[in-house]
């Protein structure tokens, strides 16, 4: 279709003029209101109260949305709000990692605050063009795109009914429409979903930007939590950002100096050490499928096991010799570390675009092992098929994974059958069944409709619908919170099991992931060290959300002497490069304590918004048993040797006098009542009480004892 | 290919290549904004381009390419001033400068070859 065509076809339903103007040292001091029940655009100032305690990005999604919602509002509600916060470092050129923005909205899954952190070049764009946060309400009647011009200072609110759905697609179109040429495409990223995100409740939506060398524009993905889903529901075809003249400068920084002689020092660091540790550079995340495999921490077949012999089949190895490198493949500019890999020409075998040769963003670590491993596949192409099929379609390869890896189970043991699936086998390793969901999915039909209500409801739904017992289904459905996991084993590592457990928005490692300190190096022994690291590193981790920075070049390379230092784990001269990039751009000197400080403030105001919305208590920090360790005597079997080990080292049980059934059950005893334990122990040291409500002398340290926030608090606390 | 070659057994590190090059380009005497570095631990080291050109595919702008006489160059409107070519030429020549948005690079002018008193560096045509 052409250009001229479609534009003709959209109606102005809002407009809004506004003053450019500059950042000062990393922020605009306002944010961007778009309602599109009222076509209502506006400006609004940040206070400096917002600004001292909720830093930005996330932090600021969460205090737009805490005031834009209520606690009976659902996701699908028009008030709900979709927030697309960067940061003050955002932005920067100058350091690997730097141009991440964060979603803030309630979910259709967990149905409670949400958050989830993309590349892309939408985040910096929408920050030059002279916000610090996007934040959009209600629904439209009918299908809108949003278009945003920084260098113009205007937004507009578009009626647009005839571009395509599927990202893949529609990312090309709206780059060419609001292109004014070739070169311009460049200075565009819009934010899409697909036809999936519509049908089911794992839609996510795709970040764009252009990539000069191969002419093409590519994406990165808010995954987690639904976002796609919501942005359907407000009938949101697509969000457009356009801005001309990007440079190292653009935040005004306090001192370019810092900015620049840190960025340089790590570009440094990744060019003369990055073949010798992790191969980012030329194999990006698949690097950790062998070292999952190895350590027995890939999950294979719905997380029953942790390795599988064919495994080898999904390595690194499998995957590079479709990748096209080109030197430079971040998802923002200066990011050498380069984890994004692309393959440039996939000839699809399956759905709608059968035959057509496409480019793949192509699979990280988490979609190999969701859809890869977890269902028992072990073919890279169909890993790529379903990796582009997701995207294009806007749902979440982890949610996806992770589901259809208890279906699978579900369907081995007889708790559906092919009456409920329509007739597809969906036995582990079916690849071209788990296609046929991903492709009902899309068209909302069949059984993909039940699969895409997520593993929580499913569970209901196979309880309700076809007498399936409750309780071996919350055993072995991977989620926590409504939340699919995501793709560790954590059976082995207590820690990890209360970093997938302990979280604010579920299952997700960004968090914390701590397998390798606690299960394979024993650097947390005690239940006081396991809840030091889940204060540090939770905290640690969210201060990226709130700058608009990415986690991986924090320890994905490290310096050659890390390993000399005090806390290798924490990677000491990384933080400091942090901190500096922090002053840097602010003017503002911390210290860890306080980089520690400032995230404490914005997670304890996200669990106390999980209070709000009938959560954020210590039942709903529970976590399927699958999680902790062997639900079947099949699976205590394949492990006997370690097991039986356990039993006669901590229980002083002699394995020998008893059978399986009874050692998974004494096992279990022991397992739970070791996280009961750890949540103890977190709960003290995070600063809640019993319930895991942060008590009122936390927030009052915090500087967050809000009126509001405080009689909750007293309501909810016991 | 046009390039600067370098004898360093002949440099005295008089630095007058250094002087030349940052008047050339920067209209002052500062060799911190010089493409061509001399220094002197424990021996003279001549730094300046080789244009070998693995900084063009390091550059997620497109901003550097090779002209027609084989010289490196970069394009300051589509630089976006990232820094990853100063990190990662392996010569250590591009270099930076915190009053400049966009790195600077030798680009084989050859000013410095004729203010060098001891034909320290030569330019290959």
């Amino acid at each position: 279709m052409q250009k001229e065509q479609i534009l003709q076809a959209h109606k102005l339903l809002g407009k809004f003029d506004y003053q450019l103007g500059s950042l000062e040292r990393g922020y605009s001091d306002r944010t961007l209101y778009v309602n599109l029940s009222t076509n209502e655009i506006a400006e609004k100032p940040v206070s400096l109260e917002t600004k001292e305690k909720f830093i930005g990005g996330r932090g600021y999604g969460l205090k737009l949305l805490w005031d834009g919602v209520s606690g009976t509002t659902k996701w699908n509600d028009p008030e709900n709000e979709l927030i697309i916060a960067p940061g003050p470092v955002c932005g920067i050129t100058q350091y690997p990692g730097t141009g991440k923005s964060y979603v803030v909205g309630l979910s259709p899954l967990t149905q409670t605050v949400m958050d989830s952190n993309v590349g892309g070049y939408f985040g910096p764009l929408l920050k030059f063009s002279g916000w610090d946060a996007l934040e959009i309400q209600g629904k439209a009647e009918r299908d809108v795109v949003v278009v945003i011009d920084g260098n113009l200072g205007t937004v507009r609110i578009e009626e647009a009914p005839l571009e395509e759905i599927n990202s893949h697609l529609l990312i090309e179109q709206l780059t060419e429409i609001y292109a004014d040429t070739e070169e311009d495409k460049a200075n565009i990223s819009v934010i899409t979903a697909g036809d999936a995100a519509e049908h089911t409740l794992i839609g996510l939506l795709n970040f764009s930007f252009y990539d000069k060398s191969r002419q093409a524009v590519r994406i990165k993905q808010a995954g987690r939590g639904g976002f796609g889903t919501v942005f359907r529901d407000k009938k949101i075809k697509g969000i457009v950002v356009k801005f001309l003249g990007v440079k190292g400068n653009l935040n005004h920084p306090a001192d370019i100096g810092v900015l620049n002689k840190t960025g340089i020092k790590l570009h440094k660091e990744i060019a003369t050490l990055d073949d010798s540790q992790n191969k980012m550079r030329k194999i990006g995340t698949t690097y950790l499928m062998k070292i999952m495999n190895d350590y027995d921490i890939l999950p294979v077949r719905n997380f029953k096991y942790g390795s599988d012999p064919e495994a080898v089949n999904l390595s690194s190895d499998a995957f590079c010799k479709y990748f096209n490198l080109t030197g430079h493949d971040g998802c923002w500019y200066g990011c050498t570390l380069s984890c994004a890999k692309v393959i440039e020409s996939f000839k699809l075998k399956t759905g709608p675009y059968l035959g057509t040769e496409v480019i793949v963003d192509a699979p990280e670590y988490e979609t190999i092992a969701g859809v890869g491993s977890v269902c028992g596949i072990f073919d890279p192409e169909f890993v790529i098929e379903c990796n582009f099929y997701c995207d294009t379609y806007g749902i979440d390869t982890i949610s996806f994974g992770t589901l259809m890896g208890f279906i699978m189970e579900s369907y081995e043991s007889g708790v559906i059958n092919e009456e409920v699936t329509g007739g597809l086998q969906l036995n582990f390793g079916n690849s071209s069944a788990a296609l046929e969901v991903l492709h009902q999915m899309g068209q909302g039909v069949g059984f993909g409709k039940i699969a895409g209500l997520g593993v929580r409801r499913m569970k209901q739904f196979f309880v309700d619908n076809y007498g399936a017992d409750p309780s071996f289904l919350n055993d072995i459905g991977m989620e926590a919170k409504g939340l699919e996991f995501s793709e560790y084993v954590s059976k082995e590592s207590l820690a990890q099991q209360g970093g997938y457990g302990l979280t604010n928005k579920g299952p997700q490692h960004d968090e914390a992931w701590l397998i390798f300190m606690d299960m394979v190096n024993n650097q947390l022994p005690t239940f006081e060290d396991k809840a030091e690291a889940l204060h540090y590193f939770p905290m640690f981790r969210t201060w990226f959300s709130l700058l608009g920075l990415c986690k991986l070049p924090w320890n994905d390379i490290s310096p050659a002497n890390n390993r000399t230092t005090d806390e290798p784990a924490k990677i000491p001269e990384h933080v400091q490069n942090y901190l500096d990039l922090y002053t840097g751009v602010t003017g503002k000197q911390i210290d860890v304590k306080e980089m520690i400080r400032q995230s404490e403030v914005v997670y304890n105001f996200q669990r106390v918004f999980n209070l709000r919305m009938g959560f954020g208590t210590r039942e709903h920090d529970r976590i399927p048993y699958r999680a902790m360790g062997p639900v079947t005597v099949e699976e205590y079997e394949s492990r006997a040797e370690r097991y039986d080990q356990q039993l006669q080292q901590f229980l002083n049980i002699d394995p020998s006098e008893k059978n399986s059934e009874e050692k998974v059950q004494i096992l279990r005893n022991y397992r739970e009542d070791q996280y009961q334990q750890l949540v103890d122990s977190v709960y003290h040291r995070r600063g809640w009480n019993k319930q895991g409500i942060p008590t009122l002398e936390t927030v009052q340290r915090l500087g967050i004892d809000f009126n509001d926030l405080v009689q909750l608090i007293q309501e909810k606390s016991e | 290919m046009r390039k600067l070659l370098t004898k360093e057994e002949l440099c005295t590190g008089c630095g007058a290549c250094e002087q030349t090059c940052s008047q050339t380009y920067f209209k002052e005497n500062n060799r911190e904004k010089s493409t061509i570095r001399i220094t002197d631990n424990e021996g003279i080291k001549i730094t300046v381009c080789s244009q070998c050109g693995s900084c063009i595919d390091i550059c997620s702008a497109n901003a550097i390419y090779r002209d027609k006489s084989g010289v490196v160059r970069i394009k300051k409107d589509l630089c976006v001033g990232c820094l990853a070519c100063v990190g990662f030429c392996p010569e250590g020549a591009m270099f930076q400068h915190n009053e400049l948005l966009e790195p600077i690079k030798c680009v084989a002018c050859g000013n410095c070859v004729k203010q060098c008193p001891t034909a320290a560096i030569a330019l290959e045509k």
